[in-house]
């Protein structure tokens, strides 16, 4: 479904990533992990088109991204991005309602029909009671809700997430992410998530890529790839890593350790 | 209860019959009101009866005011007043700053700037000499403030004070190199004049409206989507750059025309947008149509407060929206919890 070959990129002369070379598949759910700076969030600019390749390429169904309109893109991969306030106040189902945009033409209202779509997508993230509310009002996690309903209101086949569950609450990281579990497993949607929540991820994604100075250190199923190595080399921590009890999936767990996590001063 | 989206072709269609309503009443208001009293009646019976419009010989000196001096007076006022909304709702969307307009932004000073300097090399001679020189000011302005605010939107605002202080010096220069005797009538110019329009440039400004609105209505749902922020529009599929790119030449095309006939009209494009957001959302399908008729509604009004506020002379609009638009400014500001 979508494929990096050797994808590189750089600011001025320095290489933020290089030779990121992997593919989805549909009905895979992929988190990104990495410590700050290693690239997560200019790959995820790079598969979205925001930025282009500096080498390599993307393939989107095995066509190359640059050569795609926004449009056609649009039709096939949505993104929910970080919640961000918007400064012209917008409902909630005229948000939901932007999602139809790709599917329509310059001049045309919304049909009967994109209604419908957009109500299942509201129904779907429970936020069809908030229809009416204004967009800038909403909580932070009904915010992050309404912004899945839209990308799910653009009917794409592939979904992107950027840090969503990052200011919410316990409560809802985990409705956020149950959510998402059901929207791959019963509508087979392909999900890529960039997140910095190791045990979130490890207990939701299907396969982990895990980035380090802008090369992929590893990529596979969480059990493979959450290892006490794998985060001591990526993030240069001591960590345990056991079992979740509830379901077996990696769990970290920082050790207070002096000596690695504090520099000593000099 | 059946669903329906916020903005229907019906609601607009609605909503614009309204404000047309409402924009016919201001006008024929304006036409009535003047130093030379014209009742209500008979202006109106005038207007509907009295034959072809136009000067007439043969009619009475009312109907000579009537049809010669105020009738292409308020018609201008409406069209320069719906050009400058239309451009300040699209510059207002395109950056993102409910306080964008096209005088805060110095869109209008560089327009005047480019208008006074063709009138002082003496091309005013040239067919479309002054409105030319004017939009290559516009876009002089609009490439060099937005490039130097584009990050943020504070500084843009800055940017926009600081060009339009530039504009202001390089327009005071040019007045003071003018050894033309009408310097008064310039003065006057710059402060927004809306008696100047002969028919052929009240059909430029009508002619610019038109595709300018063309241009911005076409893009409509794009501005939505823009509003919401520039990645979020790319990722539902617009083609951000181009989109942008014709909205700011619309926009500037606009700006320059109307105000290389009418001088600097300030806040206008600030004060309506916002007011029709307010009132009917910020649907861009809605906000264009509905920012053109109420503008030009107020710019009517605001003119004929021009006109007969001081009994003995004529002030130029642009002080009258000036003395609306900026509290109305400061209002905004303080709401917005400032900078």
């Amino acid at each position: 479904m979508l494929e990096l070959d050797r994808v590189g990129f750089r600011y001025r002369e320095d290489w933020v990533l290089r030779e990121i070379g992997f593919s989805i598949e549909r009905g895979d759910f992929l988190g990104i992990l990495g410590p700050n700076g290693s690239g997560k969030t200019t790959l995820l600019r790079l598969i979205d088109g925001v930025l282009s390749p500096g080498e390599g390429r993307v393939l989107l169904h095995g066509r190359d991204m640059a050569g795609m309109k926004r449009r056609d893109i649009a039709r096939v991969m949505a993104v929910v991005p970080q919640d961000q306030p918007l400064v012209f106040s917008f409902s909630v189902r005229e948000i939901v309602l932007m999602g139809r945009s790709p599917h329509l033409g310059n001049l045309a209202f919304e049909s009967a029909r994109d209604l419908e779509i957009a109500r299942t997508a509201m129904e779907e993230t429970e936020t069809a009671s908030l229809a009416e509310r204004n967009f800038n009002e909403l909580s932070g996690g009904e915010r992050q809700r309404v912004l899945i309903a839209r990308a799910l209101a653009q009917e794409p086949s592939l979904l992107l997430l950027d840090e969503s569950t990052a200011f919410l609450d316990l409560r809802h990281q985990v409705a956020f992410m149950s959510l998402l579990r059901f929207l791959n497993r019963e509508k087979g949607l392909t999900i890529l998530a960039v997140t910095h929540d190791i045990n979130l991820a490890a207990l939701f994604c299907g396969k982990i890529l895990l980035l380090k100075e802008g090369r992929i250190h590893a990529l596979g199923p969480p059990k493979e790839v959450i290892t006490e190595t794998g985060i001591r080399e990526v993030y240069r921590v001591r960590a345990a890593v056991d079992r979740h009890p509830g379901t077996g999936a990696p769990r970290v767990t920082v050790m207070p350790d002096m000596e690695t996590s504090v520099p000593k001063e000099r | 209860m059946r669903e329906r989206p916020p903005v229907t072709g019906a609601r607009i269609l609605r909503i614009t019959l309204l404000l047309a309503a409402i924009c016919g009443a201001v006008f024929v208001v304006s036409l009535c009101l003047g130093p030379a009293r014209i009742s209500v009646f008979r202006g109106v019976r005038d207007l509907f009866f009295s034959g072809e419009p136009g000067l007439h010989p043969s009619g009475s000196p009312e109907t000579a005011i009537l049809f010669s001096i105020r009738f292409p007076r308020v018609l201008f006022a409406g069209l320069v007043g719906a050009s400058l909304s239309l451009a300040g709702a699209a510059f207002q969307t395109l950056l993102r700053n409910p306080l964008a307009d096209p005088y805060i932004l110095g869109v209008s000073g560089g327009s005047a700037a480019g208008a006074i300097i063709a009138i002082s090399l003496g091309l005013a001679a040239l067919p479309f000499g002054v409105p030319l020189f004017a939009f290559l000011g516009a876009v002089l302005t609009v490439t060099l403030v937005f490039s130097i605010g584009k990050t943020d939107s504070n500084i843009l605002l800055l940017a926009g004070v600081i060009v339009n202080a530039f504009f202001s010096a390089v327009i005071l220069f040019f007045l003071a190199m003018s050894r033309s005797a009408d310097l008064h009538s310039m003065t006057f110019w710059l402060m927004g004049d809306l008696g100047l329009a002969s028919p052929r440039e009240i059909l430029l400004v009508s002619g610019t409206l038109a595709a300018g609105f063309g241009i911005l209505y076409f893009h409509a749902r794009a501005l939505n989507l823009l509003a919401t922020g520039e990645p979020t529009a790319l990722h539902l599929g617009i083609a951000v750059e181009r989109t942008k790119g014709l909205v700011f030449l619309a926009g500037s095309l606009v700006t320059a025309v109307a105000v290389a006939f009418s001088g600097i009209i300030g806040f206008v494009g600030l004060i309506i947008p916002h007011m029709i957001r307010m009132l009917f959302g910020a649907d861009h399908r809605l906000l264009f149509p509905a920012s053109a008729l109420f503008g030009g509604a107020y710019l009517m009004a605001a003119d004929t407060v021009a006109r007969i506020l001081v009994s003995s002379t004529e002030l130029p609009v642009g002080v009258v929206t000036a003395l609306c638009g900026a509290p109305y400014f400061i209002y905004l500001l303080r709401r917005k919890g400032g900078f």
